[in-house]
Parts: structure tokens; C-alpha cells; sequence
């Protein structure tokens, strides 16, 4: 009941969008660390890309494309609400914003299984 | 309300927040009808079980924005709440708005909601007198949609005890402040238009609102302040870079 104003889905594009962000945050200094291997030597970045090769490896690049998608996506719909005219509360720019991410988490996924 | 339109002696369980923060919700049995809102359900409790109960109404048809209170969780004009419509069969909560101080039971100090339309520089200044002309406004001019789209607000603080923005920066402005003075920047009539703009563009103004869009979600009304706050977030970057509209 506490949370009953917060079920509507400009809530919730807001908060997919900054909770897509903190974890896209998170990941940068991972990526820079991984890529860093590379100042080590050609055999420290082969080892490492080796370690991506394992599945749950696969599962969180996939997780990450997701989110940067739904992250671009989102971003999208606030651009829309500031710069194009509208009317009404943006459900469809809200559900297409989730369905390009979930769109393109699916196509990343059969990119993975080939 | 006839007694005739009770329906077949069914009782509404309804839960009514009583006292001040530290009070508690207190359940009462209500009278089913056919056709009843929440304030009806109100006025019902303190005219037969409750007369010490405290809550604030008006005009009853949706006009003066007085009776908004929090219902079932989300905040509503409770005079245009039909019981029947809220969805699930649960008991009926009714507590005061969000974001305000409690006075008490359901009554809200609405002073710090007010002294915000003014911070945001919400007051007309005139710039003639009744003896001069009426300016003429086109009625199909963009500022003149953009006024029509906020100006029927009933100033029932309703978008303000949505807002969570509101909760976590006790500085913003709020929904309803913002959609007004959006409204005052597109008045060709209003003598402090710059001034207004002025007082919106600061970090606790506009520029603050994430779009949750709860104010245009719960609005009674129909308006979008999400929309009026984008306008003035155009606006400021417009001044920014330093071209004024006219």
C-alpha cells in the first residue's frame, strides 16, 4: 500500500532507467580493468578473453546489452518529454522503450547460441 | 442519501488514519450504497460514529480542491472517488496527502504547497488597467495551447503528494507551482515573465523534475505538469542560450 502511488509506469520507466544506469556505472571500471590487460601483453588480454568464453561470462555480457539498451531506450523517452510535443501520460513510449530492450536482449542472445 | 440506496444492508470496512504522525489507522463499518465517494464515506463516519474526526471539504463537485486525501495508497479528490470504482475488494484506507505536515486526522497543513506558487513567482502582475484595451491572444497561438493545457489546475496538492521528487528535496517546487508558472510564462498579459522564469530555472526548479510523471499520473484534473515543466526546462535552455521568445 505504501508504494501504491508508484505503480504507473512513468515510475517505472524512471526507475529502470537510473537502476539500468547505477549498474551501468558499476560495470565501467570492470571494463577498463579487463582492457587494461592488454598494457600487460598480448598473452594477459588472450588469457583474459578466454575467462569470457565461460557461460556465466556469456550470461552477464548478455544482462550488460540489455541494459544498455534499455538504458538508450529510456533515455530516448525523456528526451521525448522534453523536446516533442505530446499529450497523455507516454505509456507507448514507455512499453516500446521496454520492448527495443527486451528486442534487442533476445537478438543478442540468439547471436550467442550460434 | 436515501437509506433506500443502501445495498441490502452490506457494510463497507473502512480504515481512517486518526490523529496526528503518531496516530494510527482506526477501522469503522460504513453503509454500502449504490453510489457513494470516499468523502461521502468521511462525512458518514463523523456524522454517525465519529463527530471529533477532522478532515477538510468544500465544494463536493470537483471545483474548490480541498477534499484530496490519500486513498488506498495514492493520493485523490475524494469528492469524484467513487467507492465502486476503486479496484480490489479490500478494506477502504483513507490518510492524509503525502509530503505535508499533518495537523490532523485528515487534515494537512497546506501552507508550505502555497509558499511555493510564490517562490516560483506563480502571482500575476498586471500590466494595464481595466480602462485600456483587451490584448488580443490568438486562440490557435502556440503560448495561448500551452496556457489552456495547465490553467484549469483547482490547486488540490494532489500532484504535490505525488511526487517523490517533492519528498526526497524539500526545496523543489513541486508539480502544481512549476505548471503555474509555465502558465505565467506564456501570458503575453503578465508583467514579470523573465522574473518568473528566473525563479523556476534554479536547481530546485525545473530542473529537478526526473519525470516520474506521478503528478500527471494522479492529476484529478487531466493536466500534465510533467509537460508544463518540460516546457520550461525548453524555456531556460533557450535563455541559456540567450534567445528570448516572444
Amino acid at each position: 500500500m505504501r508504494a501504491a502511488h508508484r505503480r504507473h509506469p512513468g515510475y517505472l520507466a524512471f526507475l529502470a532507467h537510473r537502476l539500468s544506469g547505477l549498474a551501468l556505472a558499476l560495470f565501467l571500471p570492470f571494463h577498463f580493468l579487463f582492457l587494461a590487460t592488454a598494457i600487460e601483453g598480448e598473452a594477459a588480454l588472450e588469457g583474459a578473453l578466454a575467462w569470457t568464453a565461460n557461460p556465466l561470462a556469456k550470461l552477464a555480457e548478455w544482462g550488460l546489452v540489455t541494459l544498455l539498451a534499455l538504458h538508450l531506450a529510456l533515455g530516448l523517452r525523456v528526451l521525448a518529454i522534453e523536446f516533442l510535443p505530446w499529450r497523455g501520460p507516454l505509456r507507448l513510449w514507455v512499453g516500446l522503450g521496454g520492448g527495443a530492450a527486451l528486442a534487442t536482449g533476445l537478438l543478442f542472445l540468439a547471436a550467442l547460441g550460434r | 442519501m436515501a437509506e433506500a440506496a443502501a445495498c441490502g444492508g452490506r457494510m463497507l470496512e473502512v480504515r481512517i488514519w486518526r490523529g496526528r504522525d503518531d496516530g494510527a489507522f482506526v477501522s469503522y463499518e460504513v453503509p454500502a450504497r449504490a453510489n457513494q465517494t470516499v468523502l461521502d464515506v468521511v462525512t458518514w463516519v463523523q456524522r454517525h460514529l465519529e463527530p471529533t474526526l477532522a478532515y477538510r471539504f468544500a465544494c463536493r463537485v470537483g471545483v474548490c480542491g480541498s477534499c484530496a486525501m490519500t486513498v488506498n495508497g495514492r493520493p485523490r479528490w475524494t469528492c469524484r472517488t467513487h467507492v465502486g470504482r476503486l479496484a480490489g475488494d479490500g478494506p477502504l484506507a483513507i490518510e492524509p496527502l503525502r509530503n505535508l505536515p499533518r495537523i490532523r486526522d485528515l487534515v494537512c497543513d497546506l501552507e508550505p504547497f502555497f509558499t511555493r506558487w510564490q517562490r516560483a513567482g506563480g502571482r500575476f502582475v498586471a500590466t494595464s488597467t481595466r480602462r485600456d484595451p483587451l490584448p488580443r491572444i490568438a486562440p490557435d497561438s502556440e503560448a495561448r495551447r500551452a496556457v489552456d493545457a495547465g490553467i484549469e489546475c483547482i490547486n488540490c496538492a494532489v500532484c504535490h503528494a505525488a511526487c517523490d521528487v517533492v519528498a526526497w528535496r524539500p526545496e523543489y517546487l513541486g508539480p502544481a507551482p512549476l505548471n503555474r508558472a509555465w502558465t505565467l510564462v506564456n501570458d503575453i498579459r503578465h508583467g514579470a515573465r523573465e522574473e518568473t522564469l528566473d525563479r523556476v530555472r534554479g536547481d530546485a526548479g525545473c530542473h529537478a523534475c526526473h519525470s516520474q510523471m506521478s503528478c500527471s499520473e494522479f492529476c484529478p484534473v487531466g493536466i500534465a505538469p510533467t509537460a508544463a515543466i518540460a516546457g520550461l526546462k525548453r524555456a531556460s535552455l533557450r535563455h541559456l542560450l540567450g534567445r528570448r521568445d516572444e
